[in-house]
């Protein structure tokens, strides 16, 4: 068509935010406080203002720590979870704010595969039944024999032989189960998928299988991904592009190659040091103080103050912006910023 | 169902029941075989009534008021025509418990199916839209649940009695005795339904049906009731025993089944007149196969609470 | 002597019908303060290795054969006296979920108080100075009000903290560590195993570390072992294994991480999945797996041979290594 179209990022975050409240109910909100009652409301603060774009092919990891709001981002992407407030652009098309019909073209190219293969199948469908449903429900033109065709050749590309397609997940083990769930995803012939720790349930060979499959995919379909994980290895060989998260904000968001290479937000470097190598014995990594907050109470300033080493004044009640760096980085970091860090 | 799949080595669906968990600990357990043995045996017998009994104690003609209280045959006086001996009317008691216990199971089974419906459909909606609506939707359980199932049916069955004229009311006995016992019993269902769907939506399976882009009633019917059957099953048979007792003792008020066409219940009701003057089998030998019919519904339901929910057990 | 010798250890499960294997002849040993890691995917056995050292293996399964000599005494036919008086005690425990340790209804100090006189003839103020002792031990920071709070007030990095610091208070001589971090985020695991390790150093305490993880075996054992269906495929020095692998299954899994390969290719997988325990395949349990295999592999199943300063239960190791030094030079 025209190199606007191809320029266009496939994924826009805007401003996305998202908050749970923990108090439902008038009821819940009214505390008592120093004698007086008051209407309070606590919300845990999932995901706080966080821009990224994703474009077309590319692989975009989402790394942080458990808590980091994470998989909200990607709940919030695929339209489980409505966003408290921001965009989400989808070819340019706002489409956080849709109905669930309106959304229906959109759910073939948008695709999403879960963390636990034991839990993202239904237990009483049948691998058949489980992966028919949804080629039906997208094309309720195709005959019998289309759909069963089409259902083997997804289930042959993630190499589960279509002859067990009468069995019932429990059947299977964990890397096969995931496979089956990759392929749910194949069959409406999705361009973007949605990866929320695909691997981290699986052993390790059968991560590598799962990890592969997913490479095959990329390159023979064309896809774009949004992967979710905590594992740096995995991301360092899967993405293209890395954004990660600490307490619901983007705190550095770079290439692979230069994330890796040269780490600039001091909780990056942190994670990057921690992730125990093969080959030296002496365990070497920047100690954090203290724990991950709880996203309840938000520290003031930069949400990373608490445990940060080059902390200053200005870190606590400043929020840090994301900043471009030379290398095409972009870091949210006082730090880096004054050249601290 | 498809062809690939007749085409691998796999036992058949008879072979793999017969080789399922709830088979095998079905077999090991005495009590439940024992149980489930008795239950047919009942269920079977009431079902053939009309081919075993030896009298149709609905017809007239085949009464004769000459042959009341008559006593069973190992008691002395006893007319061998006569198994269980014969009630106040002059009818065959066998007879007589065989039709009653059908007319018995019937209601229960009915007025079960009637819950399981409302209660299911309930449930499911409360479960799995929330809001407002399961508020709604469980303040009115609780409502409907501080009102003890017997002072709700007594006082519907009273009124409609007075209303329809005790005439009209006979005929229909049975479908307003299904209706009472179903509709007051729901919220068992719903609460139960609502509990399981709650945990079953947080499960992965119905997000990626989500993101499939299903519509609701689809991805509650066909995806999340059907993993909230076990818990519904085992309420089921406790709710069976329950309709048949609730049934029972309305029939015993004098609110249920006419005497016409006795239930177990109303069997009981109408031999307990003549209890102290010595026609004790009228009442006695109804009332041992009510409590068998529910002492075994109950222990097969116990042994299936087991089976399929280890944890609500020990809970 | 050493102070743990696992000899032809075998673990079955009563089933419906039959038995099941889930551990096969398991024999090793443990000298005094030697951390030693046990390595292997879900269903390899080496959780049930972890238990059946304390005899804590319950129905349906039972160790149906070999010794488990702890200090000399023979763990599996301990009464429950000496069994209760051993563990806790002598050998601890650690587990990958902490709040199945710890109980939630009891505070720290209660619970660290009454393990300590379960054991010792103590003073409850003296056991409390000895728990708050350890609790400054594994960095709990202000530890004489975390005595006071209870599990669910605690991060999961410090209940952990808390764990480690329970296995220790009676000072035992062997600590057994399953998955210890692998609830925990990669900041927190970090620090809880530089903790543990810096701990059985100074205390010279004996550590059996049970991971997936090899990255964090590398870090913190001396020793390996490899396990797969049940058997140990392979033991010796951490180092040695990590560097050059004799069985193939190991290599696999060494190669399969994503490290190992240049980013964006295609990762070296290791074909097919572990065998259930019900249906492990003649031969070599890895022989359907295994790329190298030969008619002999999926006949007969391979001793356990010394090759390279490494024990491996391989038919071809020699041929394997030569092929591999060969292909290198």
């Amino acid at each position: 068509m025209n190199d606007l179209m191809l320029d266009q990022p496939i994924l826009q975050l805007k401003g996305l935010e998202k908050r749970f409240d923990l108090d439902q109910g008038f009821l819940e909100t009214v505390k008592l406080r120093k004698g007086k009652f008051v209407r309070e409301q606590r919300s845990v603060h999932a995901v706080n203002n966080v821009t990224l774009d994703v474009a077309r092919g590319e692989a975009l990891c989402v790394v942080g720590e458990s808590g980091c709001g994470k998989s909200t981002v990607a709940r919030l992407v695929a339209g489980l979870l409505h966003p408290s407030a921001g965009e989400i652009h989808y070819d340019g098309e706002r489409i956080d704010d849709r109905s669930r019909k309106s959304m229906l073209p959109l759910r073939k190219k948008m695709q999403m595969i879960f963390q636990n293969p034991y839990a993202s199948l239904n237990p009483r469908m049948t691998i058949q039944q489980a992966l028919e449903e949804p080629v039906r429900h997208h094309n309720p033109l195709l005959s019998r024999g289309e759909v069963r065709e089409k259902v083997a050749d997804v289930m042959q590309s993630v190499g589960v032989d279509p002859l067990w397609s009468g069995r019932y997940p429990h059947e299977f083990s964990g890397g096969q189960r995931q496979r089956i769930a990759i392929a749910r995803a194949l069959t409406v012939d999705p361009e973007f998928i949605i990866a929320d720790e695909p691997i981290s349930a699986l052993d390790v060979s059968i991560q590598a299988q799962v990890l592969n499959l997913m490479l095959d995919a990329k390159e023979q379909r064309g896809l774009t991904y949004l992967f979710i994980t905590h594992d740096l290895s995995v991301v360092e060989h899967f993405g293209t592009k890395v954004a990660v998260l600490y307490l619901g904000a983007v705190c550095e968001l770079a290439e692979t190659t230069t994330l890796f290479a040269n780490p600039k937000h001091p909780y990056t470097k942190a994670l990057l040091s921690a992730v125990p190598q093969l080959n030296d014995d002496k365990p070497n990594h920047i100690r954090l103080k203290g724990e991950i907050p709880t996203p309840i109470n938000m520290p003031s300033g930069c949400p990373f103050h608490t445990r940060c080493p080059s902390a200053n004044n200005r870190c606590m009640t400043e929020k840090p912006r994301p900043l471009r760096q030379p290398d095409g980085s972009t870091v949210a970091c006082h730090a880096v910023e004054e050249n601290r860090a | 169902m498809s062809s690939l799949s007749t085409n691998t080595n796999r036992p058949s669906r008879l072979a793999r029941i017969l080789n399922s968990n709830m088979a095998y600990s079905f077999r090991r357990n005495p009590v439940a075989m024992v149980s489930m043995g008795v239950f047919l045996l009942i269920a079977i017998a009431s079902i053939f009534a009309p081919l075993i009994a030896p009298f149709d104690p609905y017809d007239p003609a085949n009464i004769d008021i000459m042959n009341s209280e008559f006593p069973p045959v190992w008691v002395d006086g006893a007319e061998a025509e006569f198994v269980f001996g014969t009630d106040d009317q002059g009818r065959d008691l066998w007879s007589t418990i065989l039709y009653g216990t059908r007319l018995s199971l019937i209601i229960g089974l009915c007025a079960v199916g009637l819950q399981a419906f409302l209660g299911i459909t309930i449930g499911l909606l409360a479960g799995y839209i929330g809001g407002r609506l399961d508020s709604l939707l469980m303040r009115l359980a609780d409502i409907q649940l501080s009102f003890s199932t017997l002072m709700v049916a007594i006082i519907f069955l009273a009124i409609t009695q007075a209303m329809f004229g005790s005439e009209t009311f006979n005929q229909y006995a049975v479908y307003f005795l299904i209706a009472v016992i179903g509709i007051a019993e729901w919220p068992q269902y719903a609460r139960t339904v609502r509990a399981t769907v709650l945990a079953e939506k947080k499960k992965e399976y119905v997000d990626s049906a989500r993101v499939l882009g299903f519509g609701p009633i689809r991805i509650m019917v066909r995806h999340i009731l059907p993993n909230s059957l076990s818990p519904i099953f085992v309420i089921s048979t406790v709710q069976v025993a329950n309709a048949i007792i609730s049934e029972a003792s309305l029939s015993f008020l004098g609110l249920g089944m006419p005497p016409s066409q006795p239930s177990l219940g109303s069997l009981i009701s109408s031999g307990f007149d003549y209890i102290f003057s010595g026609s004790w089998w009228i009442t006695t030998i109804p009332g041992v196969v009510l409590i068998v019919l529910v002492l075994v519904i109950n222990l097969l339901g116990d042994w299936m609470r087991d089976v399929l929910n280890p944890k609500l057990y020990k809970g | 002597m050493s102070l743990l010798s696992v000899r032809d250890l075998t673990v079955k499960f009563a089933m419906r019908d039959d038995t099941v294997t889930a551990l096969n002849q398991i024999s090793f040993d443990l000298a005094k303060g030697e951390r030693l890691g046990i390595v292997g995917e879900s269903g390899a056995g080496k959780s049930i290795t972890g238990f059946s050292l304390m005899n804590l293996i319950s129905k349906p399964g039972f160790i149906d054969n070999g010794q488990i000599l702890f200090d000399g005494e023979d763990v599996a036919q301990m009464s429950d006296k000496a069994l209760r008086d051993m563990r806790g005690n002598r050998m601890a425990m650690i587990f990958q979920d902490p709040m199945v340790t710890l109980n939630p209804v009891l505070t720290i100090g209660q619970q660290m108080v009454e393990t300590l006189r379960a054991h010792r003839k103590l003073s409850k103020a003296e056991a409390a100075q000895i728990a708050i002792v350890k609790l400054r031990e594994v960095y709990i920071p202000s530890p004489e009000e975390r005595m006071d709070q209870y599990p669910h007030e605690l991060s999961g990095g410090m209940r952990q903290r808390i764990i480690i610091a329970m296995a220790l208070l009676l000072d035992p001589q062997l600590i057994i560590a399953d998955e210890p971090t692998t609830a925990l985020d990669v900041t927190i695991q970090a620090d809880i195993m530089e903790l543990l390790l810096e701990l059985c150093q100074s205390n010279k305490v004996g550590l059996i570390l049970i991971t997936h993880d090899l990255g964090v075996v590398s870090q913190m054992t001396e020793r390996t072992l490899v396990m797969y269906a049940g058997r140990i495929i392979e033991a010796g020095k951490t180092r040695e294994i990590i560097n050059d692998p004799q069985h193939p299954y190991t290599q696999g899994l060494i190669n399969a991480l994503p490290q190992q390969t240049l980013p964006g290719q295609k990762l070296k997988q290791i074909p097919g999945t572990m065998p259930s325990l019900t249906a492990i395949p003649r031969g070599c349990p890895f022989s359907p797996r295994c790329q190298y295999a030969v008619e002999n592999c999926r006949n007969t199943l391979p001793e356990v041979v010394q090759y390279a300063g490494i024990e491996v239960a391989c038919h071809e190791v020699k041929r394997l290594h030569n092929d591999r030094l060969e292909q290198s030079a």
